[in-house]
């Protein structure tokens, strides 16, 4: 349906001294969108012009309008010679076509050339008249609102999460064209630019078009990626999360954002977790719950394959059956088949979302990825670009399989990358194996909400560590134990994921930033034989990544990782493997073990008492990590957790295993007084310097905590100051002493150093946390390594924070004990009524209980195949609980925020890769941002070298998106993200070329204290809800 | 290991306020480390050497880019691609423009030519300012010089609005560009122990009262050309200089008019030729009792209430400035 757009350009100023005579620039404009084009006059000798053009009109139809950019060139006028180009302005005018977001978009625009950078600004109006009125108009694709925020956006309540949408567009880049030989280096760049920005409106459009076939009206968690593969193509391929999203308006809305709308009970979080407790797992009723009805899902799957066929892994009703008969009864068998028969519909049934409304995870699994070799070859037909296409899904097949061997029926927290090196590009893909509450996956009805009340009894904040999968059929070895919080499922002793922390996790102490980091020297080879010398590689580099994962981990006295990311870059000699994660300490797992060190060679005294000095400093580091992240679970002697559970089979029936050190269990001292520790083997120099580098990860400097994930575990009391930066730094390697273990030393030093100069240089926030910490690496050449790190510094009340935790230790003590008669006696009232006046503070309901039980031997295996891989630890079973005052506070904020509020702060626009502003209440979404640029010298050394060159770059490319989001009337953005920096020099030629890739949310956002006329009726408990993203509250 | 490139930029740019005090006086990024980790810094926050580099030089570079926009601060108010907070702005605006008072005294009333750019070494050497540092300052005079040259209105409005400076640092180089539009010389040796604030005090007395603008702000000139009928009357002063007898009856003339009206009667007695020459730039080219230095100088209307807001008074005490005035317009 067809639109009209309209233009005007009124000014600008700033503009570059054009004609050297007189000092001044003779400046015009172009206005161009699709194939027309429109002039203002000229406006002669100022750099300073007032244009004030008519609005320029272009009709067009909504395809134009979704694909294409307008296109504002400005000129110097040239009596005698050839007009020179100033720079240009790319403008994506999709946030003007849905109804909610901007109207207008009007401001100064950076003018941006590739090779000379910003020059001046131009003031634009720009505007779209849909001639179709609101409803037909969203029957189009162009009514889908997009978010990059992998979780339900905080002014929209999720009425259903439909599931998994992708796409992928491949065209020819312009660089590598024949005509590029002949144009200017200018005039490529910008048929680059041009190009990425139509490819990812056509990709915008397209999954748009996917989505409301399922009838959706949003994709969330939406990520974008370029693959820039050179000779071969370029590929823009795009993931997300379809939803249909309700904005939370009408000051009656009083629901949670979860909650689905119909009724009025849907107040109460649901929680369709069946207790497995046979206690209480009576009253339930699970005839009930066959009322829901599965609607077979819509065509949106692809291919109408049903995804059963390739369930090699699984029995075809899945494990749970076998597991429900066993503990749970036929109830949670029931949920389980109608669970996993809504999501079996579906080809993938992965979603992107990190944070999820609440009672929508039920148990976690554990880390599933899969990654797979390619090599590149030209894409012959672009429209039809079957190749990668089936690249991808062969990819996640693995990982749906994956979590099916766990017991899951569904990815959370998921994720594509690749790295490409010549023509070999490694694709993975991860996320984390779950079991999901079918209600937000359907349109739908809410039954049965009494009967569930019954069930809501269970403790919160330990549900989702129970494990998913037979005990009696685990897919791989692991040590189980009761929770240490209900006591009434399995958890296992480690927990690895890809979530952020879900918000009613009971977490002790504070999390921290781990990171494992690794280099492999690889061969020179060309093509196949290249590609195999990397599959080969990769098992060994993923098996030790997660050792170091899990040493650092143990060091840390923590047990679980959230937001683990994984990234394997290919270069021409060496593959780099780089992790990271936020360590926390979960109440409901077990407490870890400590770390021993076992010597190869006995009998030789010197060696033995290193081997005990190390011993020493190892357990030195743990205490004071315990001391330093405030990790004291209270001591509960073994008698009232009840006997340990009997040893579980060491080897699964379905994998191969490797268990790495449990032969030399039986020989060692175990000085922590645990039964079990987690050993490691000194057998040559090799392990020796690996234990050596565990022990070199200085913390932060005091008064600095830095995490991966949205917030910090923890830490609750963010205030309002936030930076965010953006650092890179590139070594070059000595090629003399290329060995892996210098090159493994490099690397940790390279991001050691990284780290510290961030401490330092924020040091005046302190206290602060760092959050979001993003590494991206990169080889750009033989002996570069690139590291690219985002993050965002928000500073926090020290004083508060302290209280809190201890508040919440004293109360989970107090509550641990008297926990079992409770949780007989008091689910009835507690559920019937969910006000937010309620007498619990929210997380305190949980119950806490922790012991000194020791942490097995871990052995874990890795699943090596030849392409691909998975991972996973520990598991789930998620039991929502009392926790229905949290929702509830939250939801009534978020009511309250939706007051228009006057955008104080005008001019300045913060940035942050989180979901949220501390402090402050996102009233609006503008619409997505998503920016690619790249930028050209010839003359590097005159621009300050390559840091010069990149550090003005990236200032550029942060005001060019502020710019934008101020024109849209924004003053934020939220869930930032540099997908891609591509640097590539040449000091010789005094050249330099760089590539990025942005986005983001621009919104509108209110302080907190604006709001506070508004929020005074509501008791303290809800005096956190800025952190909705995952934070428990006091 | 060599590092080929490490940046940090922020959202919002940090500036830090030592190194960049550092950077404007003038230090290599040696030098400023080395400075750095004599200051301490290693200890407090537990960083070392190679973290210091890093950030010195991240600094620097960031000053270097902004240097281009402080040339025209307006420019950095409203430029988009550094977002830094308002008070952040006037801070950088600020020291930018701040001089040293060595520097300054070695240079005020010269002509701010490229002759004088070539002297600065030699400054350099005898102030011990860097070379740099002398060199920023020289420019920062030439260009305020320039810009407000040919303006009207109020020479202190004019670099205030073009330059975004405080009052007083605005009022310092109207002062500068006054001496350097004048070029009064003040490298006389009879005139090395004054002050650049006590030039700057006579400059804006003369700007205030002797001035083409202060005689009529709608004239088509400004503050920074002095009144020449008035410069010929002022040569009469010259026998309050060169007579002593004089000046003598002068004093007493006005110490008797005065006696019991003036607070600081004492004071002003004690220091008169200093108080002489207040009341002399306090007047204008239209007050006609200077003409006639016997005697009627008291019966100057508002001669009081000046002496009594004249605040820098007790600063110019002990000394012979009217003498050393005269030598101005010798």
């Amino acid at each position: 349906m067809p639109g009209k757009l309209k233009v005007k350009i009124v000014a600008g100023r700033h503009l570059p001294v054009m004609d050297r005579a007189s000092d001044l620039t003779d400046a015009f404009v172009e206005v161009k969108f699709g194939n027309t084009t429109f002039k203002t006059d000229v406006y002669p000798k100022s750099l300073n012009p007032q244009w004030n053009s008519e609005w320029f009109k272009f009709e067009v139809d909504d395809e134009d309008l979704q694909d294409e950019p307008l296109q504002i060139t400005v000129l110097d006028h040239d009596t005698y010679s050839a007009n020179d180009a100033i720079g240009k302005v790319y403008i994506d005018i999709d946030p003007l076509l849905y109804s909610e977001a901007a109207t207008v978009i009007s401001g100064w625009f950076p003018i941006y050339d590739t090779i000379h950078g910003i020059r001046g600004e131009i003031n634009v109006v720009v505007k779209v008249d849909l001639f179709n009125d609101l409803n037909r108009f969203r029957q189009s694709s162009c009514g889908v609102k997009f978010f990059c925020t992998t979780s339900i956006p905080k002014c929209y309540r999720a009425v259903i999460i439909h599931g998994f949408v992708e796409e992928l567009v491949v065209n020819e880049d312009p660089e590598y064209q024949w005509i590029d030989r002949i144009r200017t280096p200018r005039a490529s760049n910008e048929a680059r630019q041009r190009l990425i920005s139509l490819m990812s409106g056509e990709l915008q459009r397209k999954i748009g078009l996917k989505v409301l076939e399922m009838r959706g009206n949003a994709v969330v968690g939406y990520l974008q990626c370029f693959d820039l593969e050179g000779e071969s193509g370029l590929v823009v391929r795009a993931i997300g999360t379809a939803c249909t999203l309700d904005k939370l308006s009408s000051p009656a809305a009083f629901l949670p954002a979860c909650n689905s709308p119909s009724k009025e009970m849907k107040e109460i979080p649901f929680n369709e977790d069946p207790n497995p407790n046979t206690h209480s797992s009576g009253p339930s009723t699970p005839l009930k719950n066959q009322t829901y009805s599965f609607s077979p899902s819509k065509s949106y799957s692809r291919q109408s394959s049903s995804s059963d066929t390739d369930l090699s892994l699984t029995p075809k009703t899945g494990m749970g059956s076998g597991s429900a008969g066993k503990e749970g009864g036929p109830f949670k068998a029931l949920l389980r088949q109608q669970t996993q028969s809504a999501l079996e519909q579906r080809e993938f049934p992965f979603f992107t979302l990190t944070a999820f409304p609440p009672g929508f995870l039920v148990h976690v699994g554990g880390v599933v990825s899969a990654r797979s070799v390619k090599l590149l070859d030209r894409i012959h037909n672009p429209d039809e670009p079957e190749t990668r296409d089936a690249w991808w899904a062969e990819i996640r097949q693995e990982i749906k399989s994956h979590a099916k061997a766990l017991g899951c029926h569904a990815v959370v927290g998921y994720s594509e990358s690749t790295s490409i090196c010549e023509e070999v590009c490694i694709l993975s893909a991860s996320g984390t194996a779950a079991v999901l509450n079918p209600r937000f996956l359907q349109d739908g009805t809410v039954e049965g909400c009494l009967e569930q009340r019954l069930e809501e009894n269970l403790p919160a904040g330990c549900g989702f560590c129970h494990i998913p999968y037979d005990e009696l059929n685990m897919p791989f070895p692991a040590h189980l134990t009761y929770c240490y919080n209900c006591r009434k499922q399995k958890v296992p002793d480690v927990l690895f994921t890809t979530i952020d922390l879900p918000t009613d996790a009971t977490v002790i102490g504070k999390g921290c930033l781990i990171q494992a980091r690794l280099c492999r020297l690889k061969k020179k080879a060309q093509a196949e034989a290249n590609a195999t010398a990397i599959s080969n590689l990769l098992p060994f580099m993923e098996y030790e990544v997660h050792t170091q994962l899990m040493n650092k981990l143990k060091l840390k006295g923590m047990n679980a990782l959230f937001g683990l990311r994984i990234q394997i870059t290919v270069g021409e000699n060496m593959l780099m493997g780089l992790a990271s994660a936020t360590g926390v300490y979960l109440a409901a797992l077990p407490t870890p073990g400590g770390i021993q060190i076992a010597g190869k060679t006995p009998n030789d005294g010197s060696y033995e008492q290193h081997i005990s000095h190390m011993q020493k400093k190892i357990n030195d580091t743990i205490a004071k990590n315990k001391e330093l992240y405030e990790i004291n679970p209270p001591e509960i002697s073994e008698e009232i957790i009840g006997s340990p559970i009997p040893e579980p089979r060491q080897r699964s029936r379905l994998l191969r295993s490797q268990s790495e050190s449990s032969d030399e269990v039986t020989e060692l001292d175990l000085s922590h007084g645990k039964k079990d520790a987690f050993v490691l083997e000194i057998d040559d120099t090799d392990a020796m310097e690996d234990v050596h580098s565990l022990l070199t990860d200085v913390p932060p400097p005091s008064g600095f905590y830095s995490c991966n994930t949205e917030i910090m575990p923890g830490i609750n009391n963010w205030t309002s100051e936030i930076q965010m930066f953006t650092s890179v730094r590139v070594i070059r390697l000595s090629s003399l002493n290329l060995t892996n273990h210098a090159l493994n030393k490099n690397f940790n030093d390279l991001c050691e150093n990284l780290l510290k100069s961030l401490y330092f240089k924020l040091r005046s926030m302190i206290p602060c946390c760092l959050c979001h910490v993003n590494f991206t690496v990169s080889l750009p050449e033989d002996e570069l390594i690139q590291v690219t790190v985002t993050a965002v510094a928000i500073t926090f009340d020290k004083n508060q924070a302290l209280q809190t935790t201890k508040a919440h230790v004293e109360k989970s003590l107090q509550r641990a004990s008297t926990d079992n008669e409770e949780l007989l006696q008091f689910p009835l009232e507690l559920c019937s009524d969910s006000l937010p006046s309620h007498p619990f503070p929210p997380a305190k309901a949980t119950s806490v209980d922790y012991s000194s039980f020791a942490d097995r031997c871990s052995s874990w295996i890795e699943l090596i195949k030849l392409k691909a891989q998975t991972i996973r630890r520990g598991s789930i079973k998620t039991t929502v609980t009392v926790e229905k005052t949290s929702p509830m506070g939250e939801g009534n904020f978020r009511n309250r925020s939706a007051a228009p509020c006057a955008n104080s702060t005008v001019g300045v626009v913060k940035m942050t890769p989180l979901s949220f502003i501390p402090g402050a209440k996102i009233t609006k979404y503008l619409g997505i941002i998503n920016m690619f640029f790249i930028r050209e010298t010839t003359s590097l050394r005159e621009e300050g070298g390559v840091s010069g060159f990149l550090h003005a770059f990236i200032a550029e490319v942060f005001a060019m998106v502020r710019a934008h989001v101020a024109a849209l009337g924004g003053n934020a953005v939220v869930s930032y993200i540099m997908k891609q920096c591509v640097f590539m020099e040449n000091p010789n030629k005094n050249q330099a070329q760089c590539l990025i890739n942005v986005s983001g949310d621009a919104v509108v956002f209110a302080r907190e204290s604006e709001l506070e006329v508004v929020s005074t009726q509501q008791p303290a408990a809800n005096c956190q809800p800025a952190c909705t993203g995952g934070e428990v509250t006091t | 290991m060599t590092s080929e490139l490490d940046i940090f930029v922020g959202n919002t740019t940090l500036i830090d306020e030592d190194v960049y005090r550092l950077w404007l006086d003038g230090y290599s990024v040696g030098d400023a480390v080395a400075l750095r980790v004599r200051s301490g810094i290693l200890e407090q926050t537990g960083a070392t050497a190679a973290v210091l580099q890093s950030d010195t030089m991240d600094h620097y570079r960031t000053f270097h880019m902004l240097e281009r926009l402080l040339h025209a601060p307006p420019k950095l108010l409203h430029q988009l691609i550094y977002q830094i907070p308002p008070s952040r702005q006037a801070l950088l605006i600020e020291r930018y423009y701040a001089f040293d008072e060595a520097f300054v005294r070695e240079v005020l009333g010269k002509k701010l030519s490229k002759g004088t750019k070539k002297d600065l070494d030699d400054i350099s050497t005898k102030t011990g300012i860097t070379l740099k540092s002398c060199r920023r300052q020289f420019d920062n005079f030439k260009r305020v010089f320039k810009v407000v040259e040919e303006m009207r209105g109020s020479l202190v409005d004019n670099v205030q609005q073009h330059f975004l400076l405080s009052d007083r640092l605005a009022r310092d180089y109207a002062a500068i560009v006054f001496f350097a539009n004048n070029r009064f010389e003040t490298g006389k040796k009879k005139l090395q122990y004054l002050s650049f604030g006590d030039f700057a005090f006579c400059a804006e007395l003369m700007i205030q009262n002797w001035t083409l603008g202060a005689v009529d702000s709608q004239v088509d000139d400004m503050d920074m050309d002095l009144d020449k009928e008035f410069l010929q009357d002022l040569k009469e002063l010259k026998v309050l200089v060169a007579d002593k007898d004089l000046l003598d009856l002068h004093k007493s003339l006005v110490c008797t008019a005065l006696r019991g009206k003036l607070g600081v009667f004492s004071e002003m007695e004690a220091n008169f030729k200093v108080c002489g020459l207040i009341q002399l730039l306090s007047l204008g080219p239209l007050q006609p009792p200077v003409h006639c230095p016997t005697g009627q100088l008291c019966s100057c209307p508002g001669l009081t209430s000046r002496w009594r807001c004249c605040p820098p008074f007790a600063r110019l005490t002990g000394g012979s400035l009217l003498l050393n005035t005269g030598e101005l317009f010798n």
